[in-house]
């Protein structure tokens, strides 16, 4: 069985560590941040370039890259946002890493704050993260207390604070620049890009960097390691560690930290996460998070990958990296792995994804705000016994009109399960009509 | 316009104000962060808070208002002394989320989206918690409950009835 290697969760499962700032310190906490004030800033960030780390929120965007766009010049103040917001169904990383280890956030905050030379800092946490939030303000308070944060931090000259900004119950938020209007106090609503990103107009329009947390966990380690040594775990383009979150249908459901590309896909469910249930076969798996396209267990997947290599994959054979599942035509996301096994009615796991979106469309633009409901609407009835052999063509070409037509990637988020589930699926959501009677007393679990 | 009520809130809230509006460069940041304080407070935005939290941030009720109407955790209705969220979303359907929620409200006599007649409970579906891996999950106010199945979810209702007011 493929052995986890444990990175960013290093410690937080052992059965004597705490999340005091104490046992973090025993450990070996804030060391690298006064290796930090040993470099320059510059150093630090040429440190990220070299790791090739790649944005841990869904995106994979290269961190590096994302800091080099930041406007240094404009004189306005730089600020640096965590996005802990962790919204994206199947998730639930970063909820390990703030309740059991915050201090290494806090501690690869201000690393990466340094770095930029951020003063100020924010942590956009999830509001239903009570104790999340609580845990943090905490630790913040702990760090302040051993002159880790605030002025003259260490007595490096440069001085640093972080405020915990809790959300109120909005998927939206996630979206970096939907969160940075919920920062300034407005309603979520997700900003025109390009022509100015965060890095150049964020945050009060000022020049704004927003990572996710297990990202800013990971600038820790590169600085204690150097990018050069990050980037040999994992493959080229796709280092260091990922933390994979896999829920479902499967006996052991968890997160486990592997190294990218460390292991395939069935290695994780059949291996890492026990198997499926007992006498059920694999019906189909959503591999980054419900935006995600759906695969189909008996799909094969063909092409060349970015080195020019041609691959055949079954399901089984994906490599759990960035640019496997995105090879397969979907994408590796949040890393929210979820399962689904052959006692699945695939109408109701689509309707239950539409009636998220639905809920979760900020209502800015005309295709998202009208479209969500309407597949919601369909999905819905087809579930309720009153399925129509046109609902399947309906469904797609309300995905389509919707893909593509507005401000921030949720519209795709909306319409890539409804286009993946139904174009894999046709022959039951064509069927329905027939058979949802039978099908939804077969399905073992009310999914609507 | 009917007049409102003025606002009261106590000292701790307040200072807790006072304290949360100097972290922000813009006073408009702290308009969620106040909003959730009055609700910790008195349970639900009541309609003299919206015009409170205005004046103290500088911003037109609107301001306020649209916020609260955008945000599902925020409510203009006192909730039961136990607000009971269960999370709706896929990875917690696939594993008995549903069976979980129709447990509850039989168990506590509460039906969903409403809150019981004697103002001790409420039952909501929420989206998505981000504890998928211990699915089915629900929270109890500020707690999460994980793994939950019918067994866990009967002696969870029969804690919660216990300590009725």
């Amino acid at each position: 069985m493929p052995e986890e290697h444990r990175i960013i969760l290093k410690h937080a499962d052992e059965p004597d560590y705490t999340r005091d700032i104490d046992c973090y310190l025993k450990h070996g906490g804030y060391e690298i941040l006064q290796k930090a004030f040993k470099m320059k800033p510059d150093e630090i960030h040429q440190e990220v370039m070299d790791s090739g780390l790649r944005g841990r929120g869904g995106a994979g965007f290269p961190t590096g890259l994302k800091w080099k766009f930041l406007d240094r010049k404009s004189g306005k103040p730089i600020y640096l946002v965590c996005n802990a917001d962790e919204s994206e169904p199947g998730t639930f990383k970063d909820k390990q890493i703030m309740y059991k280890d915050p201090h290494q956030l806090i501690e690869g905050m201000i690393i990466s704050a340094f770095s930029i030379q951020a003063k100020q800092a924010f942590i956009y946490i999830r509001g239903e993260f009570f104790e999340g939030a609580r845990i943090l303000e905490e630790a913040i308070e702990e760090a302040r207390a051993k002159k880790f944060l605030g002025e003259n931090i260490l007595n490096s000259g440069f001085s640093c604070d972080i405020v915990v900004h809790r959300g109120a119950g909005a998927y939206i938020c996630g979206e970096e620049t939907g969160l940075i209007e919920s920062l300034e106090g407005k309603r979520p609503y997700p900003r025109i890009k390009p022509p100015y990103f965060p890095a150049v107009l964020g945050l009060y329009q000022s020049p704004t960097i927003v990572n996710n947390v297990e990202t800013l966990c990971n600038v820790k380690h590169i600085v204690e390691m150097t990018g050069k040594e990050f980037s040999k775990i994992g493959s080229p383009g796709n280092t260091g560690t990922r933390i994979w979150c896999v829920s479902g249908h499967v006996q052991k459901p968890g997160y486990y930290e592997f190294p990218c590309g460390g292991l395939t896909m069935g290695e994780m469910i059949n291996e890492v996460c026990g198997g499926l249930m007992p006498g059920r076969k694999l019906k189909a798996i959503i591999p980054g998070g419900s935006s995600a396209k759906v695969l189909r267990a008996d799909e094969r997947f063909k092409g060349k990958l970015k080195d020019g290599s041609e691959f055949d994959w079954g399901i089984w054979d994906i490599p759990l990296d960035f640019d496997g599942p995105a090879a397969a035509g979907s994408m590796s996301g949040s890393g929210g792995i979820i399962i689904m096994d052959d006692s699945t009615d695939i109408v109701q796991a689509l309707s239950n994804i539409t009636a998220f979106y639905a809920h979760e469309s900020c209502g800015q633009c005309t295709p998202c705000r009208e479209g969500v409901q309407w597949m919601r609407k369909i999905s819905k009835r087809m579930c309720g016994g009153d399925a129509r052999e046109e609902d399947a063509d309906l469904l797609l070409s309300i995905a389509n009109q919707i893909e593509g037509r507005t401000i921030c990637a949720f519209g795709e988020a909306a319409a890539w399960p409804v286009q993946s589930f139904v174009d894999k699926f046709k022959d039951e959501f064509k069927a329905y009509a027939e058979t949802s009677p039978v099908s939804s007393e077969s399905g073992d679990k009310q999914l609507v | 316009m009917r007049p409102l009520k003025d606002m009261e809130l106590s000292q701790e809230t307040i200072a807790k104000i006072d304290a949360r509006v100097e972290k922000y460069p813009t006073k408009r940041s702290a308009a969620l962060p106040l909003l959730h304080l009055v609700q910790e407070e008195k349970g639900y935005i009541p309609d003299e808070a919206i015009e409170w939290i205005a004046k103290r941030l500088e911003l037109n009720p609107i301001n306020i208002y649209e916020i609260i109407t955008f945000y599902p955790m925020l409510k203009r209705k006192p909730m039961g002394r136990k607000h009971v969220r269960v999370c709706r979303t896929l990875s917690c359907a696939l594993r008995g989320g549903y069976q979980v929620c129709k447990s509850l409200q039989e168990q506590l006599g509460c039906k969903l989206d409403e809150t019981s007649a004697n103002g001790e409970f409420s039952i909501e579906f929420v989206e998505c918690l981000a504890s998928c891996g211990t699915a089915p999950v629900i929270m109890v106010n500020e707690n999460h409950h994980e793994n939950m199945d019918e067994e866990k979810t009967i002696a969870l209702c029969r804690e919660l009835k216990k300590n009725t007011t």
